[in-house]
């Protein structure tokens, strides 16, 4: 793990606050009260104990404090594609989005499938990151989907998952295999369920608009049919699944089958899959260009509506920085990616403020659960737990501009759009990485 | 008057196919009848004379060194005329069927017939299609009889005895003929049998039939009188069973630390050949608690008295028989 340096450090209290930390079912005005990086009180009667001398203050009135946000699905370029993104400027991005851990993919050059790359992440990240990161391994080696990697001594070297990445584990032999191998470890195996021949030369949800772009489409069915496969063998193999990154209706019809049958198997929704649909792409507007891709509104609104109910577990930035050279592209020849660390919570509070999805259960898919799932101790406001927290006014009004994006690269699809919800400040083991 | 001595019945088969259906007084008999050879095996003047002008024929459909010519040796120390079937001479290679060398065979009258094949239940096909008696060398990944039998003759010889002893089986169990042989065999005779290796490595059935498995050598390990290891076959890293040599040695290879958690008089096992490094230590295979060279001599030993048994026995109608 790398925790931010530990040099002696003031308390802090932060006062006349709405505290929501759904691991307590907590939501309700009160206090923060933090030391020695980790929280001491939490809630209404925070304060009852009274404050801890030479305590900073910080007056909430109007905020809301969180549990930091928890990103189990991050892209970042280092090591290989630094030009992209460094564990640097994706963790400066990821606390201005209220993000305290990050978990990062290991899809980089070389593939993270060995303990001392694994190692090399996290040195480079206790050097030089403002946030936790935490690697995913690869599930396979050199992800070629043909033989599992060492579970076991990735896991010790600090890897808190295992995940394809961008691919796919076509072979179903292989998954069986390694979910039951991943099972003894009690490992999680994370996979994108997407058939890589249906998706094809697919660029885009195959419908409406990609018949009128002229562009082909990605059936829904190249990712139900995988998810409906992987989650049968997660059946068999006792193993727990969790699915990266799902898109579709169809998705959260079996993912609610499982659960009704006791399968170990969780899912992750992008946010970009929650707010947007296939219509933005527009005018071939390569920024909406993402794997999985936008889908339709139906698909949308079922994905909102199944995160509302729990069935859905988490919410995903999917951040995936892409330079010009990639994007600058005719939108078929773009790489697929977007980035979202900071966009995450005030895209998701559009959610909050439609009146869909409570905000306990938006931080929980943020925070508490994959905290849960990834085994880590953050997600919570609990005393003891490490004060890694974010303070959040739910109603300013901004407006995302390209000359704010601190990520390394610009390719944000909210480009120009308006948030009603904006973090104030992110702590990390009570210690202030981002203040606005 | 004496009460008359209802002795229940030894080992009188005519074939020993595997240690499935093997009642205890049988399986005992055998280990008995092999104290004896122990001895004879290590006299100056080894040669018998039971299977004087009988012929035993090894017929090995796979390449194996020490059961081959444990077989022969056994063999031979009782008088046997011995023939070894090299495969790659054969006309297996040529197409021939299993069962055509079978008929093959039988017209040349011999007497034993001890038969390895890779594919499980192939040696009782043949022993169907020969007049003759048949030992199983080791049929796929179903069972290999004298090799559990031979196990046992060394636990039993070092322990004293079988039953309540806690013998910890390690490693490869999916592939293991060994393995299904002693399970069924050590179950027989009352010890408690753990399973221990990953799960990818245990079929779930075993679990529910009944015996304790485990993922972790230390659980598996702790109390146990005996650890038998498996070989790891290095092709099972490409099936994708196991990830690395190292990841398997580091959570499973047998080394003094883990051997440690077992009894302080803990024995150790292995059918070999092993892999110094994959799953046995060298420390640990070259140590005081190793038994593994003597489960060779025990080989010999237990071989003579099942082909001995099979081709001499009342199941074959004995000496009179022929």
């Amino acid at each position: 793990m790398s925790a931010p340096d530990t040099l002696p450090l003031a308390p802090l209290v932060i006062d006349r606050v709405r505290v929501v930390d759904p691991s307590r079912g907590i939501d309700a005005d009160g206090a923060v009260i933090v030391a020695g990086g980790r929280i001491v009180a939490a809630g209404p009667e925070a304060l009852n104990q009274g404050r801890p001398d030479g305590a900073r203050v910080i007056d909430g009135a109007g905020c809301v404090v969180i549990p930091g946000l928890v990103d189990m699905r991050a892209f970042v370029g280092e090591p290989g594609f630094d030009h992209r993104e460094t564990f640097a400027s994706a963790s400066r991005a990821a606390a201005a989005g209220g993000i305290t851990t990050l978990v990062t993919m290991p899809d980089t050059d070389p593939v993270i499938d060995d303990p001392a790359l694994v190692d090399f992440v996290l040195r480079r990240a206790r050097d030089t990151a403002v946030v936790r990161i935490h690697p995913m391994a690869a599930l396979t080696k050199g992800q070629a989907g043909q033989e599992m990697t060492e579970i076991g001594l990735l896991k010790e070297a600090g890897a808190v998952g295992f995940s394809s990445g961008r691919s796919t584990v076509t072979n179903a032999q292989v998954l069986r295999r390694t979910l039951t191998y991943a099972r003894d470890f009690d490992a999680l195996v994370c996979h994108l369920p997407e058939d890589p021949d249906l998706r094809g030369s697919g660029v885009m949800n195959a419908g409406d608009t990609a018949v009128r772009l002229g562009l082909s489409g990605i059936p829904a069915e190249a990712e139900s049919v995988v998810l409906a496969r992987d989650l049968r063998l997660a059946r068999l193999s006792g193993g727990r699944y969790h699915a990266s990154a799902v898109s579709t209706a169809e998705a959260v019809d079996l993912i609610a089958w499982a659960k009704d049958l006791g399968i170990h198997a969780t899912a992750a929704v992008p946010i970009t899959n929650l707010t947007l649909n296939e219509i933005d792409v527009g005018a071939y507007r390569t920024f909406f260009k993402t794997q999985p891709p936008l889908r339709s509104e139906d698909d949308r609104r079922a994905l909102v509506e199944a995160l509302a109910r729990g069935v859905i577990d988490v919410v995903v930035s999917n951040h995936d920085p892409q330079d010009v050279e990639t994007k600058r592209q005719p939108f078929a020849e773009a790489a697929d990616g977007a980035i979202g660390v900071e966009t995450l919570l005030s895209a998701g509070l559009r959610l909050v403020h439609s009146g869909d999805v409570p905000l306990s259960r938006l931080v929980d898919a943020m925070s508490t659960r994959p905290a849960a799932l990834l085994g880590l101790e953050g997600g919570t406001l609990r005393p003891g737990a490490p004060a890694d927290l974010a303070l959040v006014d739910l109603d300013e009004p901004w407006v995302l501009s390209e000359a704010d994006i601190l990520s390394r690269s610009k390719n944000t699809p909210y480009e120009g759009a308006r948030f009603s919800g904006r973090v104030c400040a992110t702590f990390v083991g009570g210690r202030a990485v981002f203040e606005r | 008057m004496t009460t008359p001595d209802i002795k229940p019945p030894g080992f009188e088969r005519p074939h020993l196919l595997g240690i499935d259906g093997l009642t205890r007084h049988e399986i005992v008999d055998l280990l008995d009848r092999s104290e004896a050879n122990v001895l004879i095996g290590r006299q100056a003047q080894k040669k018998g004379s039971s299977l004087r002008g009988r012929t035993q024929i090894n017929l090995f459909f796979e390449a194996s060194t020490r059961t081959q010519s444990s077989f022969e040796l056994a063999g031979k120390r009782l008088g046997a005329d011995v023939m070894n079937m090299s495969v790659a001479a054969s006309s297996v290679k040529k197409g021939e069927t299993l069962i055509d060398t079978a008929v093959t065979l039988n017209a040349m009258n011999p007497d034993v017939i001890v038969v390895r094949h890779h594919a499980a239940g192939a040696v009782a096909l043949l022993a169907q299609k020969v007049g003759c008696s048949v030992v199983n060398a080791g049929d796929g990944a179903h069972e290999h009889p004298t090799q559990a039998l031979l196990d046992a003759l060394t636990i039993r010889r070092h322990k004293g005895r079988i039953e309540r002893l806690t013998v910890a089986i390690c490693g490869d169990i999916l592939h293991s003929r060994v393995a299904r042989s002693n399970i069924l065999l050590l179950t027989a005779l009352d010890a408690r049998v753990r399973l221990v290796g990953p799960s990818t490595l245990i079929p779930s059935a075993f679990r529910d039939m009944g015996l304790e498995v485990t993922t972790s050598m230390r659980e598996g390990l702790e109390d146990a009188d005996i650890v038998m290891m498996l070989r790891l076959q290095r092709e099972r890293m490409q099936g994708s069973l196991v990830p690395s040599v190292r990841e398997y040695f580091r959570y499973y290879g047998l080394d003094p630390e883990k051997l440690a958690w077992a009894r302080p008089d803990a024995l150790v096992m292995h059918p070999g050949p092993m892999n110094r490094g994959v799953e046995i230590d060298p420390a640990v295979a070259d140590g005081p608690q190793s038994l593994i060279r003597e489960q060779v001599e025990m080989g010999v030993a237990v071989r003579m008295a099942v082909l001995d048994a099979v081709v001499n026995g009342r199941g074959n109608g004995g000496e009179a028989g022929r």
